[in-house]
C-alpha cells in the first residue's frame, strides 16, 4: 500500500479543521435539537430544488462537470508553475504576495499587513480559509476587530456562534432566533423589529453600511485566482463584497493555493457551474474582479497571502487530492442525508458535510479526524450533484483505510473491531469456514423462538437491536437448502 | 443460458428465501442455474470499514470461484457494486495487478438481478403473480454505483395483481451503510425514520427493493414499531406466480 511522506498537515492550536468530540457524538446531540432539524430540513429542501431546476435547463452540464474537472486536474498538476506566474504577474500590477507555510504563518503575516497601516479594524468578505485559519480570533489577539460583512457571517459573529453550512454559514438558524440575536447584540437597532426578511435585512444594511465608510483595511478570500493575468476573483450574493474590495484604502486577498486557474477560459468554465451548483442561480449578483492596484480608483496597497495549510500534503495522495478541487459550492451538502439530519457543528470543522469528511482529515491528518470519514452511509448523492466530479464516496473509503493503516501503526495491540475484521476475513476465505460459522449462527435461534424476530443482542451489535429487530437465523441455510435440492445421490 | 448464482453471505445465511427465490424464477424463465460452492462473500464491509487488506482473500476468492463462468448474478444492488466498482481497486491497493485485471473481467461478467433480466435476458415480464399494495426503495448502490434506473419498476409493473405504489423521496439513503448502522447509530436511525415515514404514508403492506441487507435495515424498524408491513426482496415477488400462491 502507498506511504504517505511526512508532508506537513495543518497545525492544531489554530483555526478550525478539528472538532472537540467525535462525530457520533456531536451528531447525537444535534439529532435531538428540533429547531435545527425542522430549519435544515426546511432550506436544504429549498435548495435542492432550486438547483435541480437550473441544472436541468443545460443541455451539456454532464459535459460542463467533466470539463470542470479536467480544468482541476490539469491545473494540480502544475501547480507550482502556476502559482509562480500568479505571483509575477500580481507583482507586475503592483500588488505583493506572501507564502504561508500554514494558518499560523498566514495569521502573523495578515496581522503584521493589518499593523502597519495602523488600523485597528478591518472589514471582512465572506471567506472560508480565513475561517480556516482562524484569522478573526487571531486579529483580536492582536487588538484588531474584524467586521463580518457578509448578512449569513454576520448572524454568526453577532451570535458568538460558528458556521454550520459553507455556503449559508448561519442555516441552521431561522429569522425569529436571527431577530432575537440582533435585538441583543446591535447597540442602535429600532426595537419594535420585525423578523420579516426585509425587515432584518435593513437592520444588517443599516449597521454594516457605517463600517463600510470607515473602514480603511478590507480583507477577502478568493473564488479564483487567474495565473495569466493575476486577477483575482470573488463571486458573491449581496454586494458587501464588492465594498470590502472597492472602499478601503488597504485590501488583503488570503487564498488556498488550490484555488488557482491557469486561464480566463478555465473561468468561463466555472462561472458556469459554480452559481447553478451553490445558489441555484443561473448567475450570482456581484462577480468582482479585479488585477493588482490601479492607480487613483480602488485599494492603493494590494496584499495577497496565499496559504498551503496542509494542501501539498493532501496533493501527495493520488486519490484524495481531488478533494482540493473543491469550489465550495456546498451542493454536497444540500443533498446529503447525513448532513440534512446532523447539520454543520457536527462535523466540528469549517468545511462540513461531505467535503468536510474527505478535506478536513487530509488536511489535518486522518488520526487527528478519525471519525470523519467513517460519518456518510456511501449514499453517493454527493459524487451526482458534485460540479467538478469529486468521487467522495471513493475518498471516503480510501481514507478509512488510511486511518486503519495509521491505527495499526500507532497502537500495538489491535482494535477489537480489526480483531473481528480479521477474523470474518478468515472465516469469509474459506467455504467450510463460512459454513461452519453459518451453523454457529444459528445458536441465535433461541434469541427469537418465541416473538419470531431479535429485539436485543449484546454489544457490538447492540447498536443495531437499540432500534431495529433482526429476523431469527433460518432453521437452513441457502446453500445447504441447495445440497439437499441440487446435489443428493439419487 | 447457464447462469451461475452469487447469492451473497447475508442471503445465504439469514435470508435463504431470497436466494431460492432467485434459483426459482430463472429457471421458470428457462435457464440452467448454478451454484458454485467456493464462494462466501464479497468483501464489502471490509473495503467499506477501511480493511482492505483483509478484503483481499476475498476479492481473489470471488474471482477464483467464478472464473469459469459467462454469466453472474446476484440478488443485491451493493454487492454487486462491490464486485464491480471496488475489487480491482482493492488488488491494486494491495499491489496485485495481475488479481486486478482478473478481477475486472469477473466484474463485468456479474449482473444484479435487474440488470440481468432486462439488459441480458431481455425480459421485462417474467410472469409473476403478486396480489399486494407494494412501494419500492431504489437503493443507493444500484442507484448510484450501477445506474439501473427504473428497471426494478418495469418488472414490478408487469407483475399481475400488484398495486404499486411511488415511494415519495425514494432515492434518498435509508440510512443502512454496513458499519455506518453501528458507527453511526443515531444518524443511521435518524435517517431509517424518514424512511419508515415514507413508507408508512403509501398505505403499502410491502415495502421491496433488491438488496438485502437495505430491507433488513428497514425492516427491522418496521417490525421493532409493530407497523405490520413487511419488507419483501424483489427476486420474492418476481418468483411468485398464481399458481404458487
Amino acid at each position: 500500500m502507498t506511504t504517505y511522506l511526512g508532508l506537513p498537515t495543518a497545525p492544531a492550536g489554530v483555526g478550525h479543521l478539528r472538532g472537540s468530540e467525535p462525530f457520533p457524538a456531536a451528531a447525537r446531540r444535534a439529532l435531538a435539537d428540533t429547531q435545527l432539524r425542522a430549519n435544515l430540513a426546511m432550506a436544504t429542501t429549498t435548495i435542492r430544488r432550486k438547483r435541480a431546476a437550473v441544472v436541468a435547463e443545460l443541455g451539456d452540464w454532464e459535459e460542463l462537470r467533466a470539463a470542470g474537472q479536467a480544468a482541476k486536474t490539469g491545473m494540480m498538476r502544475h501547480l507550482d508553475r502556476y502559482l509562480e506566474q500568479l505571483e509575477a504577474q500580481v507583482q507586475a500590477h503592483g500588488g505583493t504576495v506572501h507564502w504561508a507555510r500554514d494558518a499560523v504563518e498566514a495569521n502573523q503575516i495578515v496581522v503584521g499587513l493589518v499593523d502597519a497601516t495602523g488600523s485597528r479594524e478591518v472589514v471582512k468578505v465572506k471567506s472560508m480559509v480565513t475561517d480556516e485559519i482562524g484569522l478573526n480570533e487571531a486579529l483580536a489577539a492582536g487588538g484588531i476587530t474584524a467586521h463580518e460583512t457578509d448578512l449569513a457571517e454576520l448572524i454568526i459573529q453577532l451570535g458568538h456562534d460558528r458556521p454550520s453550512h459553507i455556503l449559508v454559514p448561519a442555516i441552521h438558524r431561522n429569522r425569529a432566533e436571527i431577530r432575537q440575536i440582533f435585538l441583543r447584540e446591535m447597540a442602535d437597532v429600532d426595537p419594535a423589529l420585525t423578523d420579516q426578511p426585509a425587515a432584518l435585512a435593513e437592520a444588517a444594511r443599516l449597521y454594516l453600511r457605517r463600517r463600510f465608510l470607515s473602514a480603511r483595511v478590507g480583507i477577502s478570500g478568493a473564488n479564483f485566482a487567474i495565473a495569466e493575468t493575476g486577477t483575482i476573483c470573488v463571486v458573491e450574493s449581496e454586494g458587501n463584497g464588492r465594498m470590502c474590495i472597492t472602499l478601503p484604502d488597504t485590501l488583503i486577498t488570503v487564498m488556498g493555493i488550490e484555488k488557482v486557474l491557469p486561464s480566463w477560459a478555465d473561468l468561463a468554465v466555472f462561472m458556469q457551474l459554480l452559481p447553478r451548483s451553490s445558489t441555484g442561480e443561473r448567475m450570482n449578483p456581484y462577480t468582482s474582479m479585479w488585477t493588482g492596484v490601479t492607480p487613483g480608483d480602488g485599494p492603493q496597497r494590494f496584499h495577497l497571502v496565499l496559504v498551503d495549510n496542509g494542501r501539498t500534503a493532501v496533493l501527495a495522495d493520488e486519490t484524495g487530492r481531488q478533494a482540493l478541487h473543491c469550489i465550495r459550492c456546498s451542493a454536497c451538502l444540500n443533498v446529503c442525508p447525513v448532513y440534512e439530519r446532523v447539520g454543520g457543528h457536527a462535523y466540528g470543522s469549517v468545511y462540513p458535510g461531505p467535503i468536510g469528511a474527505v478535506l478536513s482529515p487530509q488536511l489535518t491528518g486522518v488520526e487527528e479526524n478519525p471519525t470523519l470519514p467513517y460519518a456518510s452511509s456511501l449514499c453517493g448523492a454527493c459524487y451526482d450533484a458534485c460540479p467538478v466530479k469529486i468521487d467522495i464516496p471513493s475518498v471516503l473509503v480510501h481514507l478509512r483505510a488510511r486511518h486503519v493503516q495509521e491505527a495499526h501503526r500507532n497502537h500495538r495491540l489491535p482494535s477489537s473491531e480489526a480483531i473481528a475484521m480479521s477474523a470474518a476475513s478468515w472465516v469469509m476465505a474459506d467455504p467450510d469456514r463460512f459454513a461452519a460459522a453459518q451453523r454457529a449462527s444459528r445458536l441465535g435461534r433461541p434469541l427469537g423462538r418465541r416473538r419470531g424476530r431479535i429485539g436485543q443482542l449484546p454489544p457490538p451489535l447492540a447498536a443495531w437491536t437499540r432500534a431495529r429487530d433482526l429476523p431469527v437465523p433460518p432453521a437452513q441455510t441457502f446453500r445447504q437448502w441447495w445440497r439437499d435440492e441440487h446435489e443428493r445421490p439419487s | 443460458m447457464r447462469i451461475a448464482l452469487f447469492v451473497t453471505c447475508l442471503a445465504d445465511t439469514l435470508y435463504p428465501n431470497v436466494g431460492r427465490a432467485t434459483v426459482t424464477l430463472l429457471e421458470r424463465l428457462g435457464h440452467q442455474v448454478e451454484f458454485p460452492q467456493g464462494q462466501t462473500c464479497c468483501g464489502q464491509m471490509h473495503v467499506n470499514t477501511g480493511y482492505q487488506q483483509q478484503a483481499l482473500p476475498l476479492v481473489r476468492r470471488y474471482v477464483q470461484t467464478f472464473k469459469d463462468c459467462d454469466v453472474i448474478v446476484a440478488p443485491s444492488g451493493s454487492c454487486v457494486g462491490s464486485v464491480r466498482h471496488q475489487h480491482a481497486m482493492v488488488a491494486r491497493a494491495c499491489g496485485d495487478e495481475a488479481l486486478a485485471q482478473r478481477a475486472e473481467a469477473t466484474g463485468r461478467r456479474t449482473f444484479e438481478l435487474s440488470q440481468l433480466l432486462i439488459d441480458v435476458l431481455g425480459v421485462d415480464d417474467v410472469g409473476a403473480y403478486y396480489p399486494h399494495r407494494v412501494t419500492y426503495h431504489p437503493t443507493c448502490h444500484s442507484l448510484r454505483m450501477l445506474r439501473v434506473g427504473d428497471r426494478p419498476l418495469r418488472l414490478l409493473r408487469h407483475v399481475q395483481g400488484l398495486d404499486l405504489v411511488e415511494l415519495p423521496d425514494a432515492e434518498v439513503c435509508c440510512g443502512f451503510g454496513g458499519t455506518f448502522a453501528l458507527k453511526n447509530s443515531d444518524t443511521s436511525t435518524a435517517m431509517l425514520a424518514d424512511k419508515m415515514r415514507n413508507v408508512l404514508s403509501t398505505r403499502a403492506e410491502v415495502c421491496s427493493a433488491s438488496d438485502s441487507s437495505c430491507l433488513m435495515h428497514i425492516g427491522g424498524g418496521l417490525s421493532r414499531l409493530r407497523t405490520g408491513v413487511k419488507t419483501v426482496h424483489l427476486a420474492e415477488i418476481l418468483a411468485n406466480t398464481e399458481a404458487a400462491t
